[in-house]
């Protein structure tokens, strides 16, 4: 057997914590590895981000052609949709972006192990990695980047053909006629979005008593309101307690007074569980704690030499979180100074349903209870040129400080484009600008950021277009 | 030759310091020894002394101008014989041709001053060069010497608001950026016994009353003990002490005691808490956010009343330490408190903090936590009280202790077994002692 391959650091998983965390390590002159057991750039590029992004594009301009004729623009001929010709697109996407990757590791002289991994036992000052090729190597440090999967309900199994997962979900074969949606988070609001684009009828259900429970309130309820109002079968606040298929079709009952829904399809789309099986924790001090590994502010877990980052750890489940864990934990380990821990409400979230939605920091309920005497601002994107030109311009910009302060506590946004706008509020937030520097500002016109700057003059009732 | 006056250090790592007063103005003849100015830091004001003769040529900073970086020219001195305006104007150059001037030129040296004066009232000098040194109006600018400070907006604002100098703050963010983290770490602690000054009123004048600027000191106070109460969860638990035992055992040890040694009631319950948080070292915690810090010693922080305001000395690894070790060291770090001479390491952290109101006759009281420990006990007086002992009415010496507990760190099971191993001890001295 040759000889053992020794690196600073193995990276268990090629996602967007995996790969950046492998990169990070190289530029910082670390021999670096990743193990990869099936696409490089994990579930975020090849099934979770990148192609559903492909997919809602696709959505977005059928949708466009219903608006065609307010900007005087007429199409004759019939509108038709390839499916499969939008899935392969949204695949192409993905492959691409996943070669590209591998690319950047190449690059970056991190070598790649296509295999699963196993930790294996302690050596000097390193570890065994078994693969499952057979070969073993050695990490001075070891990062458990594996992500995770769709969860099930007790009871209640995804089979990939009636009742499926995102995963199924978005390399549709036919379009069902109509599609039920257990669950309103980000992946199933932009599922439901995507889906009604696509002609299909869609009910979403959720047990909480708003759709996207984790924004603001108010945010939600826009989004909600823009849901209903294009026809898509809003259902909060039910317990869903079977999901039965019959026949051609899944029947799905509830809680209470809620009366059965029936649909061709289903998706489940009730969070997702860590892969935290068949690693080899049961040979280590790992903790775990419902599915996920539990970890310090500084991505380590209780056994030495051994970190976890990302959607492993638990939740948020966003890509952006499992990067910059990544490169926090390997600056770490090599020793950097000036580093500090993702703080609380620090990491954006983004859903790109249609109206899209975009939030960083505490929501206002979370604010009040954290003891701050807040102001808020609110800016309806009515008020805004660009948002009017374009044809867009339902949703709102909100915006709360801290009175004493001036920090910006939180912003919540939802309308046209706010996935690209939240990150002016992001640097805000990590530059700890008050609302002073917000003010002083100059926005360009005519631009949908514009509303941004609205929003912090509201809050201190200083709002020039509304 | 005109001498610089520079701003001094009054402790190794005061960096900025407020100027209080000026005891001079243009044109005043100073001799070596003449009190010229005061300097004021968060703990203490402190007179700056010439060390030269001459006259005064310029005060080039303004009485009141806070923030003034240390070894930033105050003032200028024309030396005996030397024409004061020239030596005024001279000043320009000196300072850009000699900005690193040793120790040497640098004529003000500070000298501790033992009873910090009250309420200082401005004293308008008719004197003072009128374009130097306005009595009232604007806030003069002080420059900043050292150069730009780089912090956040957020943590200037924040450090405004509880009174510290940005520029004596170390910063943690890129290229050692001040953030809000840094500032909130920062903050000499002051304990939390509220300590109420009263101002005599001129009985003739109805509503009269003075507006007195609140020092670095006032500021720092109402900053710590607002955020305690406003984001520590406080609860209280009170118990009755009886006292008698120990004011005997008391008498004893005193009357074996070596010469010097005068074991207080204070120092007995110095010892009584350090015993009880090494029997209960769940309440010797702090919360820190994410995490909990639980303490190894019984580092207890005395609230000690000094004029103005107050201070809380440490008196380390209290539970190591004995009676007599306990009892110079708390007189010590309260005498040089009151003298304005604790080191700010003295007075910076502690696990725990007890405040004592016992000698001004307060039978019992609730104090705010010294943030961000866990708990705070406020000690009243130890007073004869009728007592029920074993059904029959009895007189003893009963002492009312009350232990304020962040719940966050401290659960109510927790400061229940806690005050119940203190006032074991103190009830028991015995057991204290070994």
């Amino acid at each position: 057997m040759a000889d053992k391959q020794s690196f600073e650091i193995v990276v268990i998983g090629g996602g967007p914590g995996g790969y950046v965390a492998a990169i990070r390590a190289a530029q910082l002159g670390m021999s670096a590895a990743v193990i990869e057991r099936e696409h490089l750039g994990g579930v975020c590029l090849n099934w979770g981000c990148i192609p559903t992004k492909a997919l809602l594009r696709a959505a977005e301009m059928r949708h466009s052609i219903d608006e065609m004729k307010e900007f005087g623009i007429t199409i004759t001929g019939e509108v038709t949709i390839d499916l499969p010709a939008v899935v392969k697109r949204s695949r192409k996407v993905a492959a691409r972006l996943s070669a590209g990757v591998k690319h950047l590791l190449k690059k970056n002289k991190v070598t790649v192990f296509e295999a699963e991994a196993k930790l294996g036992a302690k050596t000097g000052d390193g570890r065994d990695i078994m693969l499952s090729t057979g070969d073993s190597l050695n990490a001075k440090h070891v990062l458990i980047a594996t992500g995770a999967r769709a969860r099930s309900l007790p009871g209640i199994e995804a089979d990939g053909k009636t009742i499926l997962t995102y995963r199924e979900a978005m390399v549709p074969e036919t379009m069902p006629k109509s599609l039920l949606i257990v669950g309103s988070g980000a992946i199933g609001a932009e599922f439901a979005s995507f889906y009604h684009d696509m002609g299909v009828e869609v009910h979403l259900v959720e047990a909480m008593d708003r759709i996207l429970p984790v924004e603001d309130p108010e945010i939600s309820a826009i989004a909600q309101k823009s849901f209903v109002a294009r026809g898509i079968n809003v259902v909060t606040g039910v317990k869903i307690t079977s999901l039965t298929k019959t026949g051609k079709n899944v029947t799905a009952t509830f809680e209470g007074e809620q009366a059965d829904l029936t649909a061709d399809r289903a998706i489940l789309a009730v969070g997702i569980a860590g892969n935290i099986e068949n690693l080899g924790l049961e040979g280590t001090t790992v903790k775990t704690d419902r599915g996920h590994i539990i970890t310090d502010q500084w991505a380590a877990t209780d056994e030495p030499g051994v970190y976890a980052i990302g959607d492993v750890t638990g939740p948020p489940w966003l890509a952006h979180k499992a990067s910059h864990e990544g490169i926090l934990c390997v600056e770490k380990i090599a020793g950097m100074t000036d580093l500090h821990p993702i703080g609380a409400g620090a990491v954006p979230g983004c859903t790109y349903c249609r109206p899209q939605v975009a939030s960083v920091g505490m929501t206002e309920a979370a604010a009040k209870e954290a003891g701050h005497d807040i102001k808020v601002g609110r800016f309806p994107f009515v008020g805004n040129g660009k948002a009017i030109a374009m044809g867009d311009d339902a949703g709102m910009i909100k915006t709360i400080f801290d009175q004493k302060t001036g920090e910006l506590l939180g912003a919540h946004m939802v309308g046209p484009e706010v996935t690209e706008l939240i990150q002016g509020y992001a640097i805000a937030r990590t530059l700890e600008a008050t609302e002073a520097e917000l003010i002083k500002t100059i926005f360009p016109h005519p631009t949908l950021s514009e509303a941004m700057h609205e929003s912090v003059l509201d809050a201190y009732d200083r709002a020039i277009h509304f | 030759m005109a001498v610089e006056i520079k701003m001094p250090a009054l402790s190794p790592t005061m960096e900025t310091g407020t100027l209080a007063k000026w005891n001079v103005a243009v044109g005043d003849n100073v001799r070596s020894g003449d009190v010229i100015a005061e300097i004021e830091t968060d703990k203490a004001t402190m007179e700056v002394e010439a060390v030269e003769e001459g006259t005064i040529a310029a005060i080039t900073v303004a009485a009141g101008a806070e923030n003034v970086a240390v070894g930033a020219v105050i003032a200028v001195l024309a030396e005996e014989g030397e024409d004061v305006s020239s030596a005024a104007t001279g000043t320009a150059k000196t300072v850009a041709t000699a900005p690193a001037a040793g120790p040497a030129k640098t004529v003000a040296t500070p000298e501790p001053k033992p009873e910090p004066k009250p309420d200082p009232k401005p004293e308008v000098k008719p004197a003072l060069a009128p374009k130097l040194t306005p009595a009232v109006g604007p806030k003069p600018q002080t420059g900043n010497a050292s150069g730009r400070v780089f912090a956040s907006p957020l943590a200037r604002r924040i450090a405004a608001d509880r009174g510290l100098d940005i520029a004596s703050i170390k910063g943690s963010g890129p290229h050692g950026r001040i953030l809000r983290v840094d500032v909130e770490a920062a903050g000499a602690p002051i304990a939390s016994a509220p300590i109420i000054s009263s101002h005599p009123t001129p009985a003739a004048s109805p509503g009269a009353s003075d507006l007195v600027p609140n020092n670095q000191m006032r500021k720092v106070i109402a900053d710590r003990l607002q955020h305690s109460k406003q984001t520590a969860p406080h609860f209280y638990l009170t118990v009755d002490c009886m006292i008698d035992t120990l004011l005997s055992a008391r008498v004893s040890i005193n009357e074996i005691a070596e010469d010097g040694v005068k074991i207080s009631v204070n120092d007995l319950v110095i010892r009584a808490a350090a015993m009880a948080l090494i029997k209960v070292p769940e309440a010797n915690a702090s919360w820190e956010g994410d995490s909990t810090r639980l303490f190894h010693h019984a580092d207890i922080s005395v609230a000690v009343a000094i004029d103005g305001g107050l201070v809380t000395p440490v008196i380390w690894a209290a539970e190591q330490r004995s009676l007599s070790e306990i009892s110079s060291t708390s007189r010590d770090l309260a005498s040089r408190a009151r003298a304005g001479k604790l080191a700010p390491e003295e007075y910076s952290g502690g696990s725990f903090t007890i405040s004592n109101l016992g000698m001004f006759g307060v039978r019992e009281f609730a104090a705010v936590i010294n943030p961000p420990q866990g708990a705070i006990l406020a000690v009243g007086a130890g007073e004869q009280r009728a007592v029920i002992i074993e059904g029959e009415l009895a007189v003893a010496t009963v002492m009312t202790v009350t232990l304020s507990c962040d719940h966050r760190v401290v659960d109510g099971a927790v400061g229940a077994r806690w005050l119940q191993a203190f006032k074991s001890f103190i009830e028991n001295p015995v057991t204290m002692l070994l």
